[in-house]
């Protein structure tokens, strides 16, 4: 193989597919193959089998609803809040200076570990799974933003200045849109962290959604069940994943390479 | 009567650390009559493109003072229009966007300002590619875009800070006509920064010979060639004789450069 040899789109599609296969494939010799106990490891089939049980007759379809909107839910809660105060960063130094030394600490906080503090906060309702999204998410949106606005190019804003424009046009007209697709990229990316914050917060002290079915199967030592609902979290997580790309290249053209 | 009147400007970058505050340019005077068109050419760190930013606002002088119309000049503005060598087009506006910018900013209602950024689309010979993204253009259409941007906004005054140096020669001989016919028609004030003595003759009214660092003016030489003038005009006697005297007085200040004075 040459380094950095490009690849045709189909060849591309047939690998990714192909991985996929021998996942699936290495799994059922593991399983069928009898070389791990069931007890340990459901074969694909009763996965598959169990998934059905648990959309037909146990309502998973709610319990997958309630996860979306948690996870959806508390990150745009972070973004309203994360997106004017990241612009301010990456526009003004002082604010910057003043703010960043403690958001990069914050940053470093676990929201994980917030989940005991938060129920006794918050209780076990909803806004305690949005807090612990909004404390996963937040920080890092924070100081996302705020590197994307900042790391402009000096001799567009030089540029900007010379042809009239005020300060705040400047940032307005020049600092947030030369940074909005590296914005859109960061929700994406941070979205993509704040479904692994939900399902621990549903892991513990909860009545419904993904996370709480998992605790539930691994009372009864259903592991088809448990992994069925990681691969739903990993399937929504793909479908997430190509709808803001798509969107992102639908309104960001010029930034296409 | 002085469009613009540079009195005794210099810049001295403070120093870094421990290390001694650097001298970039020594106070330099120049006067620039309306619609005269001077190129400054000196060797590479010369302080050319320096003066040229302080003119335009983007420096600020540590002496003397730049007055445009009279008025002092403090920061950018609108009123001097600048070209960089960098492609400062915004990748995000299609080239009639970008021309239209400071005509936005100047509060132009929308159907003006998108005619005014045609036509200029047009002079600058871009009218087929107006609805483009700057990363769809090549070098040299980037930088007849951002000429056309920096005169829509109808300055004063135009600077130019080796708008062709990131081009290959035959572009650069192609822009080097499209300025001067621009200025030939349109009759503006420009200050043109170069390191390159052909292109500072064929364009020039004016050419101001900068020393090396600490850049001063060496030298002050009106060129006489007629308008219009045609590319053939780079092989005349006259032409060619005003290449050498250049090429000389360039020379030494380059050995100077290049020895680290």
């Amino acid at each position: 193989m040459k380094p950095l040899q490009p690849v045709s789109a189909a060849a591309r599609v047939g690998y990714g597919v192909a991985f996929f296969a021998l996942f699936v494939a290495v799994w059922s010799v593991a399983t069928f193959g009898g070389y791990v106990q069931k007890l340990f490891l459901a074969d694909p089939l009763t996965m598959v089998g169990e998934g059905w049980n648990l959309l037909v007759n146990h309502g998973f379809i709610v319990d997958i609803g309630m996860t979306i909107w948690r996870v959806v839910g508390g990150f745009i809660l972070a973004v309203v809040f994360a997106l004017p105060l990241g612009i301010a960063m990456g526009a003004y130094k002082p604010v910057e200076a003043f703010l960043e030394p403690f958001v990069s600490f914050a940053r470093y906080l676990p929201a994980s570990a917030f989940i005991p503090l938060l129920i006794l906060w918050a209780g076990i309702g909803e806004t305690q799974k949005l807090l612990v999204i909004f404390i996963g998410s937040f920080f890092q949106l924070v100081l996302m933003i705020a590197v994307a606005v900042g790391g402009i190019r000096r001799d567009l804003v030089d540029a900007a200045y010379t042809l009239g424009a005020s300060d705040s046009s400047v940032v307005r007209r020049v600092l947030l849109p030369n940074a909005a697709p590296e914005i859109a990229e960061i929700f994406r990316l941070v979205l993509g962290w704040a479904w692994t914050y939900v399902i621990v917060a549903e892991l513990i002290g909860s009545s419904s959604g993904i996370g709480h079915m998992i605790t539930d199967s691994q009372a009864l030592l259903n592991t088809g069940q448990i992994i069925f609902g990681i691969i739903v979290i990993g399937l929504i997580g793909l479908i997430s994943d190509f709808l803001f790309k798509a969107i992102n290249q639908r309104l960001f053209p010029w930034a296409q390479a | 009567m002085s469009k613009l009147l540079i009195d005794q400007v210099g810049k001295v970058f403070p120093a870094r650390g421990k290390g001694q505050p650097t001298r970039a340019l020594m106070p330099t005077s120049l006067n620039v009559a309306d619609n005269d068109f001077i190129t400054i050419l000196g060797p590479s760190g010369c302080g050319k493109s320096t003066l040229l930013r302080i003119i335009g606002g983007l420096e600020t002088a540590s002496e003397g003072k730049i007055l445009l119309d009279g008025a002092p000049v403090t920061g950018p503005g609108a009123d001097r229009g600048f070209v960089f060598q960098s492609y400062t087009l915004f990748p995000w506006l299609s080239v009639v966007q970008n021309i239209a910018f400071g005509l936005r900013e100047k509060g132009v209602p929308e159907r003006e300002r998108l005619g005014i950024a045609r036509k200029w689309a047009e002079r600058v010979g871009l009218s087929g590619f107006v609805d483009h993204f700057p990363k769809q253009l090549s070098g040299g259409m980037q930088q007849r875009t951002a000429i056309a941007r920096a005169l829509a906004n109808d300055p004063k005054i135009l600077l130019l800070d080796e708008p062709f140096g990131a081009l290959d020669n035959q572009t650069r001989a192609l822009m080097q006509e499209m300025l001067l016919g621009i200025w030939e028609r349109e009759q503006k004030t420009v200050l043109f920064v170069t390191h390159d003595i052909e292109e500072a003759i064929f364009v020039g009214s004016r050419v101001v010979v900068m020393s090396a660092r600490p850049g001063r003016i060496k030298a002050d030489i009106p060129v006489e060639l007629p308008h219009p003038r045609p590319y053939t005009i780079k092989t005349t006697a006259e032409f060619v004789a005003l290449k050498e005297r250049l090429v000389e007085e360039i020379r030494v200040e380059a050995v100077l450069a290049a020895e680290g004075h």
